[in-house]
Parts: C-alpha cells; structure tokens; sequence
C-alpha cells in the first residue's frame, strides 16, 4: 500500500462536543424565558432582544476583523449569548442607542480586549449591565407596565418586586405572580418557572453541572431564612428573594457562563456561595434594591484565586482499606 | 447499580463490530519477523544465528535482567538474518527473520485441546514456567508477567482481580477469547492464585459482555473463591487502578503500586497464556488480533503467529479499504498509530483498527473556554487543562505538584474537550518531562 497513513497520538476518537454545540443549547434553554418576555412585554421584547443580539454579533464581527485582524468565529454562538442576556438584563423599553453602547462595551472591552472567547475574566453580559446600570440609572431603572397588569398600574414605570420590598413592601404581588413571571421587571428575568425549565434542559443536555446554580439558589434560601426565622419580615421572606429580580436569571445563565466560573466543583460551590451571600446582602443593606450582577462580576474576579486554591478530589486522596 | 471506578468517566460509543465473530486461525505466512522487544524492559539478546533451523517454540530471544520475557519461535524454519525492522513504535528495532517452512513444533508442547485442570507445581514453579515461556501483560501494556507475580518485599497479594473490562471501543478480541476458552482461562486464574497465595479472585466483566458475565458467573461457581462482578460500561473501566476501585473500593494512592492495596491485576488473555504455559508447555507464540474499522469488509478476530505481517492479517479481513486514512495498533483511545502496516504482530497486538480518513483527521484547536469537562471526565482526578498550560509554559514545578505523573493517559480529556484542544499530548510531553526531574533529583 502506497498511500501515507496519518500519524497522530492517542486518543483517536472524539466526543464530538464542539463550542457551538454547547452555546446553541444555553440558546434553547432561553427561549421559554423569551417566551415570556414576548408575552409580557410584547414587541418590546422581540425588538430589543433582535437589536441586542445584532449588536453584538455585529460588533464583534467589525472588531476581530478590523482591529484585531482575525477571523471572527461570530458563528460559534458565543457572541449570539452576549446578546441575548444583556437583552434579558434591561428594561423592554431602553433607548436603542444605551443599548448599542450597552453592547459595544460588553464585547468591545469586556470581551474582546481580553482576546476574546475564553480569555475574558468577567461575564461580558453582565459587565455590560452593570456599565449601563451605573452610567444611565434612570433609564435602566424605569420599568414598563407589563402587558397584563398594564391597566392598573403606572404605564410609564412600575415598581419591581425588588424595589417594593425595599420601599413599600405592603404592595408586594402574589408569589405565584412571581414565580411565574407576570410581574415588572428587566425583560427576561421576570419568570422562575421558565429560567427553572431552562435549567432543567442545560443539566439533561450536561452543558452545566447543578453546582453553580443549586449553591446561589440554597444559600440566598438560606440566608434569608435564617434572618426570616429571626424576624418574619416580607423583605426576609427566602420564597420573594428566590422568585424574584434577576436571581434566577443569573444564578442559571450568568454565573454559569464557562470563561468566567471555576473548573472544579470545590470551586464552584465556593464561587456560588459567595454569589448568594453577596446578592442577599446588596439587596437587603446595600443602595441597590437587586444584588445578583455585582456579586456575580466579583465573583468572577475571585475565579482565579479560587482555581488557585481548589483542586479536583484526586484519585488515591482518601485511600480506603475496606 | 452496576458497581464502577469513583472518579471521572467516558462513554464513547462502543463500535464492537466483531463481537461475536469466533476466532478464527490464519494461515502461517511465508515468512515472520519477530522483534526481540515485545516487551516492557530490556531488549532479548538473540539466542540464534542465520542458517539456523527452528522449530515453533524454540528460543530465540533471551531475557536480560529480571523485567524483561523470552522470545520464542513462532513458526518452524530457517533463520534467515538478524536485522533491523520497524516495529508498532515507528522506529527500526533488532527482529529476528524467519522463513518457514513446514510446520513442526517442540515435542514437549501438548498440542491437543484437552483441558488439564490438575496443577501440582508450587508457586515458585508455577512462575519459573510463566517467565520461562515468555508471558506479558497482553492487553497491551506487555509488562512481563511473572514480574508483575513476583511482589516486592514486604508487600503480599490479598486478591486477585481479572480484568475482563475491554473497554477500549471497537475491541472484542478479550470477549471472545473469554467466550470460547473459559474452562482454560479459569484455570489459569486457579494456577496465578496459587503462585500469589491468594484465595480470592474476582473477574470484572463490562456490562456490554452480558453473555461473558453470564457464563463465567455459571462456570466460576466450580471454582471456590472466584467470583464475578459486572461493571458499568464506562471508560476506562479497563484502567488498572480504576478496576481495583471499581472491584475492591481501595484506591492505589499516588506512585504507588496495586500490591500497595493488595491487590494484582490480570488480563484474560493473559491468564489464557498462563494457562497454556503452565498446563501445556506452550510458550507466547501466538494472540488473538482483533481486525475491524467501521469500512473494514469483513470486521474479525484472528488468532495469529506472533510475527505474522499486520497486511496478512487486514488481507484476511478484507483488505485495505479505499478510504483508509490511519491504522491504530490497539484500540482507539490509547492505540498506537502506525507510519507502516509492513510491521509484524507482536505480543502486545490486541487489535487492528482501520479509521477511514474523514474521522482520521483532527480538528482544529480553539481556545480554551474553562468548561471544566476535562476535569470532570479524568479518572485520575487531575486538572487536564491546567497540565496543559503548565506544559506549555514549561512550569515544571508547579506541574509536578498538580500530579502530572499520576496521568494514565486514557485520553478522556482529549476526547471530550469541546475546543479540541490536545490535552493529553501536552500533558504526555510534561509528564514525560517532570519524571525526568523527579529521577535526576533522586540520582
């Protein structure tokens, strides 16, 4: 036989996972979020959400070719996600330019003046919301009337949930209300039902473990419950700080992202831990009536550190004579 | 639940196309090159000259130093020349050249199928007989047998443990040696019992074997002491420490041996050999070869003279087949590829694996997106990507202190990174590397 064999290690096969294989799934795990949204918030959420991803998309594309002279993998998904989550982490009805600048930070500095996908240290996603959160507060706190309660309240603004427990807690909205998602607030962080459906779809689909979410998720429960044991006030209450702000949302989508978490399980319990003690604490003590962003943005911070100092249960480490 | 190890895991999916295809002898060919490194160890020294007539089961290797196992003859003939020939590992090796003719073996080599059950010899003779007819590991690490039977000081074997996983994908030539010769691999566990003083065996069998399990488990209940454990089909089940694990619950810690937690391992085919050897005065003259790839025309399992070309073998099976991009000696996972098929069958040739270019090429390498799953899936417990860094950089302290040595080399992370990345030629090239340090700080 003529013909020159291919020499390569071990192994020789593959899993045939890639990239976009696993950002296309954490894009499934978001439509019944969308879905929502589209219901909630109508047009609003199409627009802005197809607005947001063109931006991104868009600015990354002009970016890796243009300045940094590369070819743009916009196809992997990873930029699509960017979009997609800094849509559901503002209001339904921001000016389209904060948007665009919202973006164009997200990828432009966030993300791409680390080197890109992989390389960045903080969720480009939610750098970008906090950007906008800090520079424009009026517009990223002015909420719009929902499409469901749109005839009772105020039509230019509505309260969060959030925002009520901190300042008028006796106007609260049933907890079903919120858990399913009806109530105002930044366009797809609205309902836990459906971030919960999409969790369940990204841990069928193994894209992520349970570490992550499940330890922001139990220790915001269980802080909270502790001081709710103490003193039953509404704004201790664990079932109003579960189902509502943006904990869902980012305890599922953006503290989960991969770039920006740790690698070992000791390490994304940690991680998680300090997400949900840094969340409760902002929303009860803090300005801000929501805490999830900041916690998640310095969380990522101590990613390294952690991975420093957490290593995987090796095999052999607690030896057993049975 | 199926027991199985406790850390990390693959399942690739399993391609055994020649299960269940019964082993079937192939012809001697005109001519064998037997290398005289088939082994784990120092080299043999040739025993015989050109010109030299040979029958099947005559020496013509001699072992040099304890780790290290005899060669014998595979054919009867004339030794043509002693010269140099490529072997598996790419590199051009002393073989021993055989032209034959006829086919006559020693005398005192029982040839007929009969099984013989009864064993008087002591332990130390029972080991004398494996060392002298040459016996290694033959899953195909090849490590000499009688070596990995000899303790060292100090340590006493507890169990012995059957690795009867063939967890590698594509690979079934372990399943069906176990299918058609149980009586005498069970023996052979009997006699490997007795030179370990050992009175407890157990054979760890995959799940995806349910008529192997089925069948040792109803012939074992014979043999006191034996028993038969299913295992998860999960990779690599078939790992040394990982089927201790599975199989006992202990783990071997770092560095150390499986007699550290008392416990050998044994691969059936070896214990087949074993058998052979001690029963029947045959030395390692021959294996069984599994020849197979998804456009491989007829997928099969051979029994072969060890130094029978490789192309003799894919001829048997088909031929080449057009699309034919890399051929793997051994399994998918951590076979060989091979420069050439003009190589011999050696003892560690567990299969022929014929990957149709398409899946022959890799992809391209992204940048690392820290998904972790390198981490999860390693069976050691180590941090892949990590290793790969520190490789890469060249940050040999910090690489020996994260257990780069501890790697298996499984390829778990490798295989399913989703960026493609080459973790485990990174962390080969480091580990290969740091226990080059460790050695030069011990010496």
């Amino acid at each position: 036989m003529e013909q020159k064999l291919i020499v390569s290690p071990s192994p020789h096969v593959h899993s045939g996972d890639t990239i976009p294989r696993n950002m296309y799934a954490v894009l499934i795990a978001l439509i019944p979020a969308f879905l929502v949204a589209l219901y909630t918030f109508r047009l609003d959420a199409l627009l802005i959400t197809a607005l947001s991803v063109l931006f991104c998309v868009g600015f990354e594309y002009l970016i890796v070719r243009f300045v940094m002279k590369k070819e743009p993998a916009i196809l992997d998904g990873s930029a699509i996600i960017t979009g997609v989550l800094l849509a559901f982490n503002v209001p339904s009805n921001l000016p389209v330019w904060i948007l665009a600048l919202g973006a164009l930070f997200a990828i432009g500095v966030v993300k791409l003046s680390f080197g890109g996908l992989g390389n960045n240290i903080f969720n480009p996603a939610i750098a970008g919301r906090i950007f906008l959160l800090i520079s424009f507060p009026a517009q990223m706190t002015s909420w719009p009337a929902t499409a469901i309660a749109g005839e009772a309240t105020d039509a230019v603004s509505s309260a969060t949930v959030l925002g009520l427990l901190k300042h008028s807690p006796e106007a609260l909205p049933a907890l079903q209300q919120m858990f399913l998602g009806f109530e105002s607030g930044s366009l797809g962080e609205m309902s836990a039902a459906a971030l919960l459906l999409g969790l369940v779809y990204l841990l069928w689909r193994r894209v992520i473990t349970w570490h992550i979410p499940f330890t922001i998720l139990a220790t915001v429960a269980l802080f909270t419950g502790i001081l709710f044991l103490i003193d039953p006030l509404p704004q201790y209450n664990p079932l109003i700080h579960l189902f509502s702000g943006g904990l869902m949302l980012g305890a599922v989508f953006m503290a989960t992202d991969y770039v920006t978490s740790p690698l070992t399980k000791k390490g994304m319990i940690i991680y998680g831990a300090g997400i949900g003690f840094i969340t409760v604490a902002i929303r009860l003590w803090g300005a801000y009536p929501e805490g999830i962003s900041f916690a998640i943005l310095l969380m990522n911070a101590f990613t390294p550190l952690i991975n420093t100092y957490t290593t995987p249960k090796r095999f052999g480490e607690a030896v057993k004579h049975g | 639940m199926l027991k199985s190890f406790h850390i990390g895991g693959i399942h690739p999916k399993e391609n055994k196309l020649s299960a269940g295809m019964a082993i079937q002898p192939i012809a001697v060919p005109a001519q064998v090159i037997i290398p005289l490194s088939q082994h784990i160890g120092a080299p043999c020294q040739p025993v015989v000259k050109k010109g030299d007539k040979v029958k099947v089961g005559t020496l013509i290797g001699k072992s040099v130093g304890f780790v290290s196992a005899q060669i014998y003859s595979s054919v009867s003939g004339t030794v043509l020349k002693i010269d140099k020939a490529m072997d598996a590992s790419g590199y051009k090796r002393d073989a021993v050249f055989i032209k034959v003719e006829e086919d006559e073996w020693e005398e005192h080599i029982d040839r007929s199928e009969a099984l013989v059950t009864e064993c008087n010899l002591t332990a130390k003779e029972i080991l004398d007989k494996i060392a002298a007819a040459g016996i290694v590991g033959m899953g195909g690490a090849t490590f000499p047998t009688h070596v990995k039977l000899t303790p060292p000081p100090g340590m006493k074997a507890e169990v012995l443990i059957i690795n009867g996983v063939e967890c590698e994908p594509y690979l079934t030539s372990d399943h069906q040696l176990m299918m058609e010769k149980s009586d005498e691999i069970l023996v052979g566990i009997t006699i490997v019992m007795k030179a370990l003083n050992v009175q407890k065996a157990i054979i760890g069998i995959e799940n995806n074997k349910k008529d192997a399990v089925a069948l040792f488990t109803q012939k074992a209940k014979a043999y006191p002491g034996i028993g038969v454990q299913p295992l998860k089909v999960q990779y690599p089940q078939g790992g040394e420490k990982q089927l201790i694990d599975a199989l006992t619950g202990r783990q071997v810690p770092s560095g150390a041996l499986p007699i550290s937690v008392g416990a050998v391992v044994q691969n059936v085919g070896t214990l087949f050999a074993v058998y052979e050897a001690v029963q029947k005065n045959k030395p390692l003259v021959e294996r069984v070869v599994t020849v197979t790839g998804k456009e491989v025309q007829c997928p099969c399992n051979l029994r072969a003279r060890i130094g029978t070309p490789l192309t003799t073998l894919i001829d048997a099976a088909g031929g080449v087949p057009e699309s034919t991009g890399k051929v793997i000696s051994g399994g998918p996972m951590m076979g060989k590829a091979l420069a050439s098929i003009d190589i011999p069958v050696t003892k560690g040739t567990s299969g022929i694996l014929i990957v149709p270019t398409l899946e022959a090429k890799r992809k391209a390498m992204k940048d690392c997106i820290r998904c972790g799953k390198c981490v999860q899936v390693c069976p050691m417990g180590l941090n892949p990507t990590l290793l790969m860094t520190l490789t890469e950089y060249e940050v040999w302290d910090r690489a020996e202190k994260n257990a780069i040595t501890d790697c298996i080399e499984c390829g778990s992370c490798s295989y399913t990174c989703p960026a493609d990345r080459p973790l485990l030629d990174y962390i080969r090239l480091g580990k290969g590397k740091v226990n080059g340090i460790i050695r030069a700080r011990k010496n």
